[in-house]
């Protein structure tokens, strides 16, 4: 497929270093890098404000924004999960700080980490876990049994209504970074003689708004499912 | 009629079969458009719930985009992984 688009526009995953593990080829790749680079700034921060952090009263600075962070995402989940909130805003607070800055890192040059299939695929196969886990953990057998509701016959649509679930929540997410991504990468490498300021909007859309409206979207999504399988009464 | 190679044939179907899977991208549309439309209607019914509706309609455009976005991956499968180009 070398056409006009490989040559010009670059926004495929390159591998930078080819190794041999076991017999099978295993490339190391720019999503490699860029992933490393978000888990080792998120790291970083984190360990800045551990160490930075006092037991006041009135909190100022850094430890005023980040508690501040910190009450939100809180705040997030504990309005859509109620009372289980508490087992779960560790796993979903990770979650959103992850992706958000994962899906913004192309603002600073970064080819972002969830615009690969290989990142997004394993957070939706943790989001099914924690569904299944819940699923048979509140609702015993009937787990099984409520595949065959209403009617006997709608058990191959309900079984592939659960398997649906992982897919279609990452896909989700990979589709809208790699579109940004390859819109980006379009107007860069086609139109690099126009592209002066104005990207910078197309950036704010398709970076910040759509990154992290997707960012939400996939945490609300994953506790959605995760507390409709836990009953009422509980 | 007789220059076209097996190789050309499969690039070319696949392009027009990209363009095609975008057409995917029209019901998306109405069904955001929907969404954003009664989210305005009812933030003009009751302002004070703006917070709620304005998450809720988010998420539901978000859910919807979905299917619009399978047309996507198909279209990028088709020009930058091809399948088919394999088989000949």
């Amino acid at each position: 497929m070398a056409g006009i688009l490989a040559a010009d526009a670059d926004f495929m995953i390159h591998s930078l270093k080819k190794l041999q593990i076991l017999g099978q080829e295993v490339y190391l790749t720019t999503t490699h890098v860029s992933l490393l680079i978000v888990c080792v700034g998120l790291i970083v921060f984190a360990l800045i404000v551990r160490m930075t952090l006092k037991d006041t009263e009135k909190p100022s600075g850094l430890q005023n924004a980040v508690e501040l962070i910190v009450e939100t995402l809180d705040g997030m989940v504990k309005s859509s999960m109620g009372k289980h909130a508490t087992r779960y805003r560790n796993y979903i607070g990770t979650l959103f700080l992850f992706l958000l800055i994962s899906n913004i890192s192309g603002l600073v040059g970064l080819r972002p980490p969830t615009a690969d299939y290989g990142v997004t695929f394993p957070l939706g196969i943790i989001t099914f876990i924690l569904i299944q886990y819940n699923n048979i953990r509140w609702n015993k057998f009937g787990a099984f049994t409520d595949l065959f509701k209403p009617i006997p016959v709608l058990f191959p649509i309900n079984l592939i209504g659960e398997i649906a679930v992982p897919f279609s929540l990452s896909l989700r997410l990979f589709g809208n970074v790699v579109s940004g991504t390859v819109i980006m990468a379009l107007i860069y490498g086609l139109l690099s003689k126009f592209a002066f300021l104005w990207p910078g909007a197309l950036h704010a859309y398709f970076d910040i708004f759509s990154g992290a409206i997707q960012t939400y979207v996939f945490c609300m999504l994953t506790m959605v499912f995760i507390t409709q399988k836990i009953p009422e009464d509980n | 009629m007789g220059n076209i190679t097996n190789e050309g044939l499969i690039l070319a179907c696949s392009a027009i079969g990209a363009g095609l899977a975008m057409i995917a991208g029209i019901g998306p549309g109405i069904g955001q458009g929907n969404a954003a439309g009664q989210g305005a209607a009812a933030v003009g019914r009751n302002p004070g719930a703006k917070g709620d509706i304005m998450s809720t309609m988010l998420l539901g455009q978000a859910v919807a985009e979905t299917t619009g976005l399978y047309g996507l991956v198909i279209a990028l499968i088709l020009l930058f992984a091809n399948p088919l180009l394999g088989k000949l």
